[in-house]
């Protein structure tokens, strides 16, 4: 403990000005008066005593402004793991869907038929079983399952495990299947090249308005189980005109990963994206 | 339930920043357009604070409204959910407020005066 003051410098407190990046931990004491007229000895330099600035004011009322981003942690992670896969000219895709809406079915289909072309390797988010990481090892493509117990979505965290385990080759494409939930997925990047949420026909067409952070910061929408369309009533355009009022930009493909329909523009925009 | 997550979030950095003082008060700042349920973290707070120097801590939540500039016509509209349509009639709206997610400050017991 600091003798002068009594602050405890053995914390070793560190306060960064996230705006300027300005660091201060040094311990050099000074005094100054307050305009009341108290005069304060303290220690200069505990971050939180930085000259000339509100800081400074504050922590005589015991207040630290922090101005720290809560998710900056996750997105500091995922810088680190969208670098990792642009050094090794890696894409990664982070397919996002609600329970059942065929992210599995589309993904099998999807690596069976590319195989010729494109190395995909697989990160499978589920909270619990081995089951769609089963389904997916049946193609013959390497995949790692992260079983998020009571999570409801991945983290860039889980992915850079993940990613030690995959260990996915050079110029190769990676596949995000992130839990079924359209909610919390949204919220965290991943260090994905481009999201992709998959809506199926049975699942109603308002989804779009109904879960707009989920579809604004998406790149693709693959409306899929058209096949399913003739004993649905589910209004195509309605739904597309919903998921481009969220989402200006959003590209859709109307696919059936059953009979086929449609994945030519899918793996059109994966081959072309890869190739970048 | 990602709020239980952010929560814990929270938790973790105040815990670093307060180094073992006693944590009063907490102010964090959640747009409404955040996705984030004010409510939620506010449920979530004393149990993740358990045990921590954060417990018995005041958690106060600013809601910042949402807010989007038109890049048609320039016009600011006022938004509650994450979209909208402006009044010359484009979708295409940047957002300028209401996605924040943010400790703005803490209140420590233990200073240096």
């Amino acid at each position: 403990m600091c003798v002068t003051c009594g602050c405890s410098d053995d914390a070793q407190t560190i306060i960064t000005n996230l705006e300027t990046g300005d660091m201060a931990q040094n311990h050099n004491h000074h005094t100054h008066t307050l305009p009341d007229g108290t005069v304060i000895t303290h220690a200069h330099g505990h971050a939180h005593h930085q000259d000339v600035s509100q800081i400074h004011a504050k922590i005589h009322n015991t207040t630290i402004s922090l101005e720290q981003d809560i998710l900056a942690k996750n997105n500091l992670l995922a810088a680190q793991n969208r670098g990792w896969f642009k050094g090794r000219n890696i894409l990664a895709v982070n397919l996002m869907s609600s329970p059942g809406a065929g992210k599995t079915t589309l993904l099998t289909r999807t690596i069976n038929d590319l195989k010729q072309q494109l190395s995909i390797s697989v990160i499978e988010g589920d909270q619990e079983t081995m089951n769609d990481a089963q389904k997916i090892r049946e193609t013959g493509c390497a995949v790692v399952q992260i079983n998020t117990g009571t999570g409801c979505h991945l983290d860039a965290s889980m992915i850079e495990k993940g990613l030690q385990q995959l260990n996915p080759p050079l110029n190769s494409v990676v596949m995000i299947e992130n839990v079924g939930n359209l909610v919390c997925p949204a919220l965290f990047d991943l260090g994905e090249q481009a999201k992709v949420v998959i809506l199926s026909v049975t699942e109603g067409e308002d989804k779009p308005i109904k879960y707009p952070h989920m579809f604004r910061n998406t790149e693709i929408m693959i409306l899929t189980k058209i096949d399913l369309l003739p004993y649905l009533q589910f209004d195509v355009d309605r739904c597309i005109a919903y998921a481009q009022q969220v989402n200006p930009h959003i590209q859709i493909f109307q696919v059936s990963a059953t009979t086929g329909t449609g994945l030519d523009n899918w793996y059109k925009w994966l081959t072309e994206k890869n190739n970048l | 339930m990602h709020e239980l997550g952010i929560t814990q979030n929270i938790v973790a950095i105040v815990n670093e920043y307060a180094k073992g003082a006693k944590v009063n008060r907490i102010v964090v700042e959640i747009g409404q357009l955040s996705a984030i349920m004010p409510d939620a973290v506010q449920f979530c707070f004393d149990i993740c604070t358990q045990g921590t120097v954060l417990a018995g801590a005041t958690l106060e939540i600013i809601a910042i409204p949402g807010l989007a500039q038109c890049r048609q016509c320039g016009a600011k509209i006022a938004l509650d959910k994450p979209f909208g349509i402006c009044d010359c009639g484009s979708v295409h709206l940047d957002l300028i407020t209401g996605e924040e997610l943010k400790i703005k400050e803490i209140e420590i017991e233990e200073i240096c005066v």
